[in-house]
């Protein structure tokens, strides 16, 4: 079954340890008193570690946290608590120049190439904003220089520094939001669904773009989306998320061969696949049931309400995500077992 | 030459009655203050009883235009029609005066769209949305219309319905508000579905239900469907046959299986060559170089020759034609039978 395979990347040091990060967002009633009823909570103690030069892939539906982790990690949101360290440094505790030093160091690309790209500026003053910013990190003089440079290294045409977001395509445009990303030669880059908003044509080349810079520059990567296939084909490891918390996590392999929390092996059940002749031969797990609303998580394990192995156990005890007797990676669920081969 | 064994295709010759529905050489134009886009350049296609029928297309291809023509919904200006015709059991749809048209519009084919949310009214509850066109089109009372609604929303599997019969599209979750979507679509016992991106905003557990739901319909309702997808994995788990258009035209015209198994168009293949699979962990993706390229500048000859590994002078000249291959398949390539037999990937 397998294709030629990228080889799994050498295991490299952490770069980034995020330790029980917790963000509530709350809900207020009343419009003079603001009072507090209740709390969204988004994002509900998740732990992982990135290491140098892997690609980290996070997958699950809308409303798990996924983008609301991703936020919290650039600091453009503050947790309600937990601990996060990049390269040694606390990354939530950091302020002003120190905050500013570890932000050079982590950038991100957004989902939405025609809405996080301002159009009243021309590409040369999107991408080398972040030398406004960062001035020590490349001398003025130098600067338009660079932004070719970087127009080059995401294969768009470096004369075209002074056009405007309009007068390229979606993919086009990806490819300037990952410039940007680039310019102040970060370690980390969070990719938030870099190429959902794109046509599967167009997909795979920014893919195999973002597969490229990072073999040339060493880039570690937390690589967001919804789509499993895509997250399949660029991590080293995956974790899993439902409604606020990593239910598994594990290398690619264990996850997409070996997973033992029902809801992975639910997701990757219903996912289509574009094989005809699967069709009928395919044993699909099918939910009922919508995701719960985080204002309002169900005790014990979140995913208790869907899910077929159900116990008492579940409602009052929260599993946590460690290796179990199934298969040894990290998964939180009191019957974690392997599915049996269709 | 190919190796592979080919079932023949269901896209079979006119049955006697002709085709339940069949667009004909559909040419739309969008005029616009910047010129003229030609979005629609002579598609036909056609839908039997009880069939499915994948659309797929990027952005653009022109797969949504097709349909808004089918159900009489374009915005004109600065859509133009400009030739081809639309025959709905025989009768050219095109031709009929806008009251005529009402009558096919939602009690013969029936739409539903991508984003439930935007295509559902929000200051009205959805039970009431729903009864609409019973009360509208089949002169129903309001407690008539109430009572099936409620069936409608059974039927759709809406849990609670007659609770829910008063709530109000944001109160319903993604999948739900599809769920009234299609009971909306149902309503007048259409015999016909268009299905426009009906999951694409959905997550993929989600997806998979209502894809199942609609698959269950079809079949108890008896109804035929044209499913428009950009979803290679949701065409493969339901549909019979497939078109695939690139800039406004059909490049591929194939029953599933064999158009998976191997695909007639550079165009398919690419695609299909371009996804990474779930079931594979793969090395470097495929692409398909360079662009679409932009309706009011299409390049000469065929659509797809700037971005084609297989592309010769030939095709830079002369617009191909659709080439039938021996099982009934049709692609729109000089070289379709060599894009068929080749299996160097």
């Amino acid at each position: 079954m397998t294709a030629p395979t990228r080889p799994t990347k050498v295991r490299g040091e952490t770069i980034l340890d995020v330790d029980h990060v917790v963000k509530h967002f709350p809900i207020t009633q009343g419009v003079l008193f603001k009072k507090k009823v209740g709390a969204v909570k988004a994002v509900d103690g998740v732990s992982f570690e990135l290491r140098r030069g892997e690609t980290l892939g996070i997958v699950g539906e809308s409303g798990c946290g996924k983008s609301t982790l991703a936020r919290l990690l650039m600091r453009l949101e503050r947790p309600t608590a937990g601990r996060a360290t990049l390269g040694g440094q606390d990354l939530f505790a950091a302020s002003g120049a120190e905050l500013r030093r570890i932000r050079r160091n982590m950038q991100m690309v957004m989902q939405d190439p025609y809405t996080s790209l301002n159009p009243r500026m021309t590409v040369g003053d999107i991408i080398g904003e972040p030398f406004e910013i960062h001035p020590e990190a490349a001398p003025r003089g130098s600067r338009e220089r660079r932004v070719q440079e970087l127009l080059d290294v995401v294969g768009l045409n470096p004369e075209h520094i002074n056009r405007y977001p309009h007068q390229f395509s979606g993919g086009q445009r990806q490819r300037i939001g990952i410039a940007r990303a680039l310019a102040l030669r970060p370690e980390v880059i969070v990719c938030d669904e870099p190429v959902s908003a794109l046509d599967v044509s167009i997909q795979a080349q920014v893919i195999n773009l973002l597969e490229e810079l990072q073999d040339e520059f060493g880039l570690s990567y937390i690589f967001i989306a919804h789509d499993l296939s895509v997250v399949r084909h660029i991590s080293d490891r995956i974790a899993v998320m439902y409604l606020g918390r990593i239910v598994e996590i594990g290398t690619e392999d264990e996850i997409y061969q070996r997973a033992t929390h029902p809801y992975t092996q639910a997701l990757l059940s219903a996912a289509p696949v574009p094989d005809p002749e699967a069709r009928g031969h395919r044993s699909v797990i099918r939910l009922t049931g919508d995701v719960p609303s985080p204002a309002d998580p169900p005790s014990g394990c979140h995913f208790r309400t869907r899910c077929w192995k159900a116990q008492d156990i579940c409602a009052t005890q929260d599993p946590q995500a460690v290796p179990r007797a199934a298969d040894p990676h990290p998964s939180a669920c009191h019957f974690a077992e392997l599915r049996p081969q269709r | 030459m190919s190796q592979y064994a080919v079932r023949p295709t269901p896209a079979s010759p006119t049955p006697p009655g002709g085709h339940l529905l069949e667009v004909r050489d559909l040419h739309i134009e969008f005029r616009t203050g910047e010129g003229v886009a030609k979005v629609i350049n002579g598609v036909s296609y056609h839908l039997d009883p009880g069939e499915t029928l994948a659309v797929l297309g990027e952005s653009g291809s022109g797969k949504s235009v097709t349909a808004q023509a089918i159900m009489g919904i374009l915005d004109s200006p600065p859509a133009h029609i400009s030739s081809g015709e639309i025959r709905y059991q025989g009768r050219d749809l095109l031709g009929l005066p806008e009251e005529r048209r009402r009558q096919v519009r939602g009690k013969e084919i029936a739409m539903i769209f991508q984003d439930a949310l935007s295509a559902l009214n929000p200051v009205f509850p959805v039970g009431w949305q729903i009864g609409e066109t019973l009360r509208q089109r089949l002169g129903m009372s309001r407690a008539d219309a109430r009572r099936r609604a409620v069936e409608l929303m059974d039927l759709v599997q809406i849990p609670a319905a007659a609770k829910r019969l008063g709530d109000y599209p944001h109160q319903f979750s993604g999948g739900m508000r599809q769920r009234v979507m299609i009971a909306m679509a149902l309503a007048m016992e259409p015999k016909v579905l268009i299905a426009d991106e009906p999951t694409t905003a959905l997550d993929v557990t989600v997806q998979a239900q209502i894809m199942d739901l609609l698959a269950d319909l079809r079949r108890d309702l008896d109804m035929a469907m044209i499913l428009i997808t950009h979803d290679l994995g949701v065409v493969a788990d339901v549909a019979d046959r497939i078109a695939v258009m690139y800039a406004g035209r059909i490049v591929e015209h194939a029953d599933v299986r064999s158009l998976y198994r191997a695909p007639a168009h550079p165009y398919t293949k690419g695609l299909l060559e371009s996804i990474p699979r779930l079931d594979q962990r793969g090395g470097k993706l495929s692409t398909i170089r360079g662009l679409p390229p932009n309706l009011m500048r299409i390049p000469s000859g065929c659509p797809f020759h700037p971005r084609c590994p297989y592309a010769q002078q030939v095709c830079v000249d002369v617009v191909p034609h659709d080439l039938v291959l021996g099982d009934g398949r049709t692609s729109a390539c000089h070289f379709a039978q060599e894009v068929h037999d080749d299996r160097t990937h």
